[in-house]
């Protein structure tokens, strides 16, 4: 289950560090000024919700929440929502176990909810996410925040609040740890295990996404899409 | 995970937790909404072919996969080609080639759903038994669990007493089996004529006296009286066997504070259980219901919802 980012010892040839343990607290601190700015919520006429999608999104949510309260003195309701059983590629997968959804108490009719994911890649955790919430009620609005955008959309799906904007190719795999779940905070770029070991500044410039080989590993091994 | 549910003997403890950790989650998820509605099913064909009387599964299956967005269809042997005279494998195979991508049978003949599995083997349809004859009824063993789990935390070193027909209960049977892969302790208890031969390899304690179990039991599950199994001959009379095993309001009293009073249903009243004792907060009788609702669909979740080459 947690097998796609078991913790490594040494950052190994293929893995690059884009955000810090420091860098991650500062982002989420901006993402939460941001929400804090565009949603007004410090003025009391908007009932903002965070719906962190597991596993990541959720503690991410909680992390934001807490920024807020801080900044503002807003106290913002944070919840879970799995969106497991709205997946499109369910079929795809072998079984993939549930998480917990939690939605706090007074729901979501009315409100304002910000969508919290670690990284926003094709979009359709997103368009799962929309679907899931859907059951849970009517929201008056619903935003995304992202620590990470990446790229590669597949859907027509853009976040609100983007923490870092990373050109990255397909091949690569972003991945987000946090305290919470793997013991650390960081932000890693990881190419796939291939000869081509020393090519670490290519992929910033990530002008060639779709052209790079052997695109199937990151979709493969990573479970967020 | 598994292909097929035949049996909850040979069910590792692994499998057990996911299945009742994703029937907890689901009912969380599905707790206090208007529109009870997952698309996670959606585009799968479902058949239950019910050979014999059922109320609460055939009606659990088909509400788990309906709340999955699941087709379901429901056969009965009586208004099928069963009538005509078709062989068992021939309406199996039928259902099969017209779409089922599980097939759920309860079955009259212990063993049946396992020859069903062989002869669905090469389609990729799935089978879920929901009884068979004699022996095993392993989502409602799912469900009992998952009920004292609700009731009681943690199973492992907990005591179950199962009373009553057990000769001709297959909701015992798969019990036993799934109590103990979970570390329960189990002891059954009947009159010697309910009692079948070889129940010393189920692995649980057999006594003939109910009492003197009360007082160390955690949850107490009266069978029902299977009379259409029974030929004559098993007691004297009804009431003999209610005085001696019924579950009434004195026994009940002897049951420590938190133990729990299950019946898989349909209740016979006054029988095997006492109405007082049926209505009493300590029974769980509603709760096994609901829980098997959430249980199946954490069944075919698993069996149906992953990728179609997993075999």
């Amino acid at each position: 289950m947690a097998s796609r980012q078991s913790a490594d010892a040494a950052a190994p040839a293929g893995e690059r560090e884009l955000l810090s343990a420091g860098d991650v607290a500062r982002t989420v601190a901006r993402m939460a000024h941001q929400i804090i700015e565009k949603t007004a919520l410090d003025s009391g006429a908007e009932h903002v919700v965070l719906l962190g999608v597991p596993t990541r999104g959720v503690p991410l949510a909680r992390r934001i929440a807490e920024r807020i309260d801080t900044f503002s003195g807003v106290s913002v309701p944070t919840g879970a929502l799995d969106i497991t059983l709205y997946r499109d590629d369910l079929r795809q997968q072998p079984n993939r176990p549930l998480e917990p959804s939690s939605v706090p108490t007074g729901g979501v009719d009315d409100a304002l909810v910000v969508l919290v994911d670690d990284v926003l890649f094709s979009g359709r955790t997103v368009r799962s996410a929309l679907d899931a919430l859907r059951d849970q009620g009517r929201p008056r609005a619903v935003q995304l925040a992202v620590l990470v955008d990446r790229g590669h959309r597949e859907l027509p799906i853009r976040a609100d609040y983007v923490g870092k904007n990373v050109p990255t190719a397909r091949s690569e795999d972003v991945a987000v740890r946090l305290t919470e779940v793997d013991d650390t905070d960081a932000v890693l770029l990881r190419r796939p295990d291939s000869s081509s070991g020393a090519t670490s500044s290519t992929a910033t410039s990530g002008r060639e996404p779709d052209t790079e080989s052997g695109t199937e590993t990151a979709e493969s091994a990573g479970g967020k899409q | 995970m598994i292909r097929h549910l035949l049996t909850a003997d040979g069910l590792d403890g692994e499998t057990v937790n996911t299945v009742l950790g994703t029937a907890d989650t689901l009912k969380q998820t599905l707790l206090g909404r208007e529109v009870r509605k997952l698309p996670t099913l959606r585009g799968r064909t479902v058949i239950t072919m019910f050979y014999e009387n059922s109320t609460r599964t055939r009606v659990s299956f088909e509400v788990a996969g309906k709340w999955m967005s699941a087709d379901v269809i429901n056969v009965s042997a009586s208004g099928s080609s069963t009538g005509k005279g078709e062989s068992l494998r021939d309406t199996a195979l039928t259902l099969s080639a017209a779409g089922a991508d599980c097939v759920i049978l309860r079955h009259g003949a212990s063993g049946a759903p396992h020859r069903l599995a062989e002869w669905l083997d090469h389609t990729g349809t799935r089978v879920v038994n929901a009884g068979d004859g004699m022996h095993e009824h392993p989502t409602q063993a799912l469900l009992d669990a998952a009920t004292l789990r609700e009731r009681l935390g943690e199973l492992s070193g907990r005591r179950v007493g199962i009373v009553g027909d057990l000769l001709h209960s297959r909701v015992a049977r798969s019990n036993v089996h799934l109590l103990r892969t979970l570390g329960a302790e189990v002891v059954l208890i009947a009159p010697p004529t309910l009692v079948p031969d070889g129940i010393e390899s189920w692995g649980a304690t057999v006594t003939h006296e109910l009492d003197p179990q009360l007082p160390g039991l955690d949850a107490v599950m009266a069978l029902r009286v299977q009379a259409e199994r029974m030929n004559g001959g098993f007691f004297p009379t009804a009431r003999e066997y209610s005085i001696g095993y019924g579950l009434n309001a004195a026994r009940t009293a002897k049951l420590p504070e938190h133990a729990v009073v299950l019946h898989p249903g349909p209740m016979l009243r006054g029988m095997e259980i006492a109405p007082r004792v049926a209505d009493s907060p300590s029974a769980a009788v509603e709760q096994q219901v609901r829980n098997g609702v959430h249980v199946r669909m954490a069944v075919l979740y698993h069996l149906l919802a992953g990728e179609e080459s997993t075999a």
